[in-house]
């Protein structure tokens, strides 16, 4: 994917031109660096200024050519810091409300596998066990199993996580970091994680940027 | 008696309908869309609040009456008459009822975490699906409560009700009216009896909602 995004914000304007095409990138900074501004503007949830944004193939965002594709057909998985779970859903009607959002799932050999594959995710992530749950009764750990579980269901082409460990206690972050190599392993998606943790950047990420102020000061 | 009780949960629940209808589109269109004049809009929508009921049954009449532009459309075109029917009432007591079905959507929509529609718009859904399937069930304790206050306000409406549909037994006399006619005839056991009856429906009304929504944080706290 490659991203060109010019966000203005109250105190500094968000610059940056990035490409990346697999792996996981890490975009670091402190607290207002801009990092969840950058995220949203790939996800068409804040709309830059200027600049250019392309998912695998497709051009989601072109300022000069007046493109602008809604949230919803940037095929994107999101998994926001504090998960978002619909609380009004269960455990496995969260998993699935994506899926019943694809064209295919109106399809009923298709709605099938859509639904099988939801258990086999449900199944890797260790959570089937908690189908039938609310939001409100699981631990942070299974919380955020089931909010990736969501986010990577549908098969996005771009998966973006918003400091995805950072409301998890010491114990299970490490639980947690193990279950997420194996998942970085097996689906492959390309990622951009924003993280304030070097220590965890360094574990995933297969290129890192350092963000201040909006602008990209470090690369690796 | 049990005419102007029925006439009134009649009046009552239809108007509660269309409160309903209108306080939840105006609360997600105003405070959740882009619409233009969204101040505009909010302070008609509040209005009826602040207006007392003689202005407002005032101003029904004149949008209603046979040569109201309202009215004399309705009359000319479909002859459907407004005033002194229990439409009329109708209307007025959803006018009157509006600003609360309004304002209690309104906290509903605007409490509401953004992140649950950010999150069903990554995932693929459609603004009406989100309405439908996330916001408005998330809204939904705070939307019941204004159906139930909307209800307890048309259920009481008397001053617009009588300027616009008068006090006509078995067509459009309600238990406000009611108890107004038989305190003015002298009919005080009439009176005293629908005043223990709405006074006694009132309370339970409240009293139920409130056991309702503290019973459903209840649950939200446990879980």
């Amino acid at each position: 994917m490659d991203f060109r995004i010019i966000k203005r914000l109250d105190h500094f304007t968000i610059d940056v031109n990035y490409s990346f095409y697999s792996g996981i990138l890490a975009v670091q900074g402190e607290s207002g660096a801009g990092k969840t501004t950058l995220l949203n503007c790939i996800a068409g949830l804040a709309l830059p200024d200027a600049g250019r944004i392309s998912v695998g193939e497709k051009v989601v965002f072109d300022h000069n050519q007046d493109i602008d594709v809604p949230t919803r057909l940037r095929a994107l998985g999101y998994l926001f810091q504090n998960y978002g779970l619909f609380p009004n859903m269960t455990v496995h009607q969260n998993i699935v409300y994506g899926i019943k959002n694809k064209e295919e799932y109106k399809d009923k050999k298709k709605r099938e596998e859509l639904l099988q594959y939801a258990d086999y995710i449900m199944d890797t992530f260790g959570i089937a066990h908690l189908k039938a749950k609310h939001p409100t009764q699981i631990s942070g750990g299974e919380k955020q199993r089931a909010a990736l579980s969501r986010a990577i269901v549908t098969k996005p082409k771009l998966l973006l996580l918003d400091e995805p460990f950072s409301a998890l206690d010491s114990r299970t972050k490490e639980i947690i970091y193990q279950e997420f190599a194996a998942f970085k392993k097996e689906f492959q998606i390309p990622t951009i994680l924003i993280t304030h943790d070097t220590e965890e950047s360094k574990l995933f990420a297969d290129r890192r940027i350092l963000m201040k102020d909006g602008k990209i000061v470090e690369e690796h | 008696m049990l005419s102007p009780i029925l006439l009134s949960l009649k009046i009552a629940a239809i108007a509660t309908i269309f409160s309903f209808l209108l306080g939840v589109f105006f609360a997600y269109a105003i405070n959740k869309k882009n619409i233009p004049g969204k101040n505009v809009w909010e302070t008609f929508l509040i209005l009826p609040m602040v207006l007392p009921p003689s202005v407002l049954g005032y101003l029904l009449l004149i949008a209603f009456g046979k040569r109201g532009p309202v009215g004399g459309f309705l009359l000319d075109t479909f002859q459907i008459q407004i005033v002194f029917t229990w439409v009329g009432a109708v209307i007025a007591s959803c006018i009157v009822s509006l600003p609360l079905m309004y304002q209690n959507a309104k906290s509903a929509f605007v409490s509401l975490d953004p992140i649950y529609e950010r999150a069903a718009r990554t995932l693929g859904s459609s603004e009406w699906k989100i309405f439908r399937t996330v916001v408005f069930p998330l809204a939904w304790p705070g939307i019941i409560s204004g159906i139930v206050l909307s209800f307890a306000r048309a259920i009481g409406e008397f001053g617009a009700t009588l300027m616009i549909a008068g006090n006509i037994p078995g067509r459009t006399q309600t238990i406000p009216t009611a108890i107004y006619f038989a305190v003015e005839s002298g009919n005080t056991e009439l009176a005293n009896r629908l005043v223990l009856i709405m006074t006694i429906f009132s309370f339970l009304l409240i009293f139920c909602l409130n056991a309702w929504l503290k019973k459903k944080n209840y649950i939200g706290r446990q879980s």
